[in-house]
């Protein structure tokens, strides 16, 4: 049952932008997934993710206020709806679901 | 201040990362672009304020790169982001151009009548020029055919021209030159012969060439091959000439007798030549073999005789020789032979050189007698050109000037199209609309008008012309003129008009210029001065024409028949005409003589007489005459008596012209000796009579001095005269003479002559540079006054209020009439001012060229530019008149 589409950079983004608290928009997410993951995040990347996010109604943005260090462009903040919330919770149950499924001697070889 | 900010960070970015930087706002979607390149600058100045200045550079590279993926690039609103449909558009400009020429009537029917007009002379003009330059060209190898000719300096008359060559230069071109020619061919002169076909007689004009000619010339060849001329007795029909004798028959094998004298067999029929080449007229063409076989003294005396020139050659190069070349390889080929002989110093001396002129030159610059190369047809291939070119510049102008009048008035249309949001753009692409619609509305026309006068354009011209519809290039400079034409006509209101500024035009603030009407008027000047200049070039032309026509003729052309007496059939037989002719009852006069009275065919020198300068070097027309030929002719004498008949001495008179003794400054010419040494034989002439100079030559030159004789050394009569009694008609005339003709001579056709007609082809040249002059005359005029009415009704009409409170204030309809008409005295009295000149100047050199010719009296200019200003008036008033009666009430309600 494919109830929610999340890709693994889309929940990546997704947590993200919870994480951040209404200070998510393109950069801070960006130096965020850098910062906590370690992997570099390219601009292309993030910005098809966020708005494939809006698109499916997991995100939604707003615009906000111009800055000098942007030189007068303006900054789209990002929030997470109460579906993007389902989503999330979904995708972790499964994920949790399929790990409770896994055999015991399974994980004790992969922690050796 | 955030405009200020953003430019001063934006500059700190590198040139690469701007550019970058452009290319992401051109292509991203707008609605997204502006917060992503905020990130992209937060990151870019992030990573260069914490130092890694060429981290932050690559980063903006990978992202910029990153980012032009196709779910970001102007996905979702590419529709959305061109507000207008362009087929919409178009439509819509298409629909608002035919509706602004349907409610503006007179305008477009001005503005495409003239267009229409001038882009058809322009076209018809065009056809003649291409057809002129393209003369000859049906010969497949045009471009290497040409004539022999020799050129050389007589001590005497300067240097000379000779067409007529010496058959030894023939045999010697023919032997050596292998390298230089493909194709040598020896013709005789084109000349009239009877051809016979059973019952059939026919009159048609012939040469005998060798058999290489039909090749050469690339005939076309409907039955039989071009190598028809190898057997001796063998004729080359052309297609016309075919049909007249044999009709539908195929006339191979079957015999054509030439001048009742020579029976040949027709070995092939050609396509007629074309009437743009040099032989069009040759109907039939013959071995020169033959000629040189029936004229016996051509073995005998001419062959190896350098002095008796009487032959044309034709020659063809080979490819990869040019002209050049081939005079320096044949120049000699005369006097090596000469040189040294004995009898020949004196030809020697005139150190004649061989050449060859050209095919491609032939029609437009051919060369004289004197070694001059006229310069009259590429004069006129020129001022054609030009007239044409003028006739369309004239009809392009009114169409500028019509579509900028009317486009002022569409100020207030831009104001409001703006307002509701028109871009400048769509304005632009408006107005070019209207004027493309018009310009190929207009072609179209004309190109109608062209096909339904071009056969009466080639009758005029004497051209077959036909519409070179598959001609590429015919095609690309129509369109290139409808690019050209439409652009220039649409560009001042399109970018002009477009350009005002919507709250002005609306508020009525708005002014067009005081000198927005100055280039118009420039125009209208310039339109003017041709049209006056063409009109004093047609006077002066038509008087020419006039003064030459009213000469004193000193014979009497009425009446005259003329038969050319080309076969041995009329020897002897000049008694028998008389009694023939005399019985029908409807003849005056009947004589014979030397060439026609409409010519002077022979001349000569090795005169005496009393008084006689030895320096002085004499050359007279000399034509031999019977006794009855002054009566016949109706010569009018001024002293002595004409030739008898009853006194057998008079075969020893002469009878000359006044020209003539006036050369010889003989005080009382009459019974005077004059004495004619030929060959060292000593010849006595008494003269009997003095005549009335007669018109005989060109009647723009001084008449020649020309003697009369009954017994002369340059052989007999060659023409038939035949006056016709006063009074009667010549259709029941004629009748009556063939049938006594045909008595006389049954084998000859009866071919015959008018002298009148004869005469008046002497004028034919001028009279066609009149009938091009007045036509372009009369049309230039036609179109400058079609745009002057189109102005004037435009400016009547802008200013209808001020005509009505004029009239309210109590000005006269003369006012109001004064007031609009002298806005355009003034253009055409300038043109006036500088047409008058040129014409001068021009008129001048073209009556220079005629001895005989009328003076450029000051009327004309008067004449032509009171008529310019005439018909201007005539036309302007029409608009003002009607402006002037309107109702004062009614004009200032209007709007």
């Amino acid at each position: 049952m494919k109830k929610f589409q999340l890709g693994e950079f889309e929940e990546v983004v997704l947590l993200v932008i919870g994480i951040l608290q209404g200070e998510a928009y393109g950069f801070a997410i960006k130096l965020e997934i850098e910062k906590r993951l370690s992997r570099t995040v390219s601009m292309g990347a993030l910005h098809t993710a966020l708005l494939r996010l809006e698109e499916k109604g997991y995100a939604k943005s707003f615009a906000g206020e111009q800055t000098m260090e942007r030189a007068g462009r303006p900054r789209r903040y990002f929030e997470i709806t109460a579906l993007g919330k389902k989503a999330w919770e979904y995708t972790r149950a499964s994920r949790e679901e399929l790990w409770k499924a896994l055999p015991g001697n399974l994980w004790n070889v992969g922690k050796a | 201040m955030l405009e200020k900010l953003k430019t001063v960070e934006m500059k700190n970015v590198s040139w690469f990362g701007q550019l970058l930087l452009f290319l992401f706002r051109h292509f991203v979607d707008p609605r997204i672009r502006d917060h992503i390149e905020g990130d992209l600058l937060e990151q870019y100045f992030h990573l260069r304020s914490s130092g890694k200045k060429s981290r932050a550079e690559r980063r903006l590279i990978v992202d910029i790169f990153s980012l032009l993926r196709p779910s970001l690039i102007r996905r979702i609103s590419f529709k959305k982001s061109l507000p207008h449909n362009v087929n919409a558009m178009m439509k819509n400009n298409l629909k608002i151009a035919f509706r602004n020429l349907k409610w503006n009537t007179v305008s477009s029917i001005i503005n495409i009548g003239g267009l229409t007009v001038g882009i058809a002379v322009a076209l018809l003009i065009g056809f003649w020029v291409y057809d002129e330059t393209r003369f000859n060209t049906f010969h497949a190898n045009y471009a290497r055919i040409g004539r022999v000719l020799l050129k050389g300096t007589d001590s005497r008359d300067g240097p000379f021209i000779s067409s007529s060559l010496p058959f030894p230069l023939a045999t010697e071109l023919q032997s050596g030159y292998d390298s230089v020619f493909k194709h040598i061919v020896r013709s005789s002169w084109t000349q009239d012969y009877i051809l016979t076909a059973g019952e059939k007689k026919l009159s048609r004009k012939g040469n005998f060439i060798d058999p290489d000619g039909p090749e050469m010339l690339s005939l076309k060849m409907l039955k039989g091959s071009r190598a028809g001329l190898s057997d001796l007795h063998s004729i080359m029909l052309s297609e016309s000439s075919a049909r007249a004798l044999f009709a539908e028959a195929d006339p191979r094998g079957r015999t054509v007798t030439i001048n009742n004298k020579t029976a040949v067999k027709v070995t092939g029929v050609y396509e007629d030549l074309p009437l743009n080449t040099e032989f069009n007229y040759i109907q039939f063409f013959s071995p020169w073999d033959l000629w040189v076989r029936e004229n016996d003294w051509i073995l005998e005396r001419a062959a190896t005789n350098w002095m008796n020139h009487f032959l044309r050659i034709y020659c063809e190069l080979k490819p990869g020789v040019s002209f050049h070349t081939a005079d320096g390889t044949i120049a000699d080929a005369e006097i090596k032979h000469i040189k040294g002989l004995e009898n020949y110093a004196e030809q020697t001396a005139r150190n004649p050189k061989v050449f060859i002129h050209p095919m491609k030159d032939w029609h437009l610059s051919p060369i004289d007698r004197k070694a001059i190369t006229d310069p009259k047809p590429m004069r006129m291939l020129r001022i054609v050109t030009i007239t044409g070119l003028f006739v369309l510049l004239l009809a392009c102008i009114n169409f500028m000037n019509l579509s900028t009048a009317r486009s002022e008035k569409r100020a207030k249309e831009v104001g409001i199209r703006k307002t509701i949001g028109s871009r400048r753009s769509q304005l632009i692409a408006q107005f070019f609309a209207e004027s493309f619609i018009v310009v190929i509305l207009s072609f179209m026309l004309a190109c109608l008008l062209a096909v339904i006068t071009l056969p009466m354009f080639n009758g005029l011209t004497g051209k077959n012309i036909i519409v070179p519809w598959s001609n590429i290039y015919f095609w690309f400079s129509c369109t290139g003129f409808i690019v050209i034409t439409g652009l220039i006509a649409g560009s001042y209101p399109a970018f002009y008009l477009s350009s005002f500024r919507p709250i002005k035009v609306l508020k009525g603030t708005f002014r067009v210029g005081r000198f927005a009407a100055v280039p118009r008027k420039m125009l209208v000047v310039l339109q003017f001065t041709f049209s006056i200049a063409l009109i004093i070039c047609t006077l002066v032309i038509y008087r020419q024409l006039q003064h030459a026509k009213s000469r004193p003729v000193g014979y009497d052309r009425e009446g005259l028949i003329m038969v050319d007496m080309r076969s041995e059939d009329f020897e002897g037989k000049y008694q028998l005409f008389r009694s023939e002719f005399f019985k029908t009852g409807v003849v005056a006069g009947v004589s014979e003589s030397r060439g026609m009275a409409t010519e002077v065919v022979s001349g000569n020198s090795g005169f005496g007489w009393k008084g006689k300068d030895p320096d002085n070097m004499e050359s007279f027309g000399t034509l031999p005459v019977t006794h009855e030929h002054g009566q016949t002719i109706g010569w009018q004498f001024v002293g002595g008596r004409d030739f008898s008949a009853a006194n057998i001495s008079d075969s020893f008179g002469v009878v000359i012209n006044e020209a003539a003794a006036h050369f010889m400054e003989l005080k009382n010419p009459v019974g005077e000796i004059i004495t004619w040494k030929n060959q060292d034989q000593l010849y006595t002439y008494t003269i009997l009579g003095v005549i009335r100079d007669a018109v005989m030559e060109s009647p723009y030159k001084p008449v020649e001095p020309t003697l009369f004789f009954i017994k002369a050394l340059n052989g007999g009569v060659s023409c038939l005269n035949i006056r016709v009694k006063p009074g009667i008609a010549l259709s029941k005339a004629l009748p009556a003479i063939e049938e006594a003709f045909k008595k006389v001579v049954p084998a000859v056709p009866f071919e015959y002559k008018f002298a009148d007609e004869e005469y008046a082809m002497k004028f034919a040249a001028e009279e066609y540079v009149a009938n091009l002059a007045t036509f372009s005359g009369l049309l230039a005029v036609f179109i400058s006054c079609l745009g002057l009415f189109g102005l004037a009704s435009y400016i009547a009409e802008q200013r209808t209020k001020e005509i009505g409170i004029r009239k309210v204030l109590g000005a006269s309809v003369f006012n109001v009439w004064r007031l609009l008409s002298k806005e355009f005295v003034m253009p055409v009295f300038i043109s006036f001012l500088i047409a008058a000149p040129v014409a001068y100047y021009f008129m001048a050199g073209w009556l220079q060229d005629y001895q005989y010719r009328t003076n450029l009296s000051w009327w004309i200019f008067i004449a032509a530019g009171s008529g310019a200003l005439t018909i201007t008036l005539l036309t302007v008033s029409f608009q003002s008149v009607k402006a002037a009666l309107a109702n004062p009430v009614k004009s200032l309600r209007t709007e």
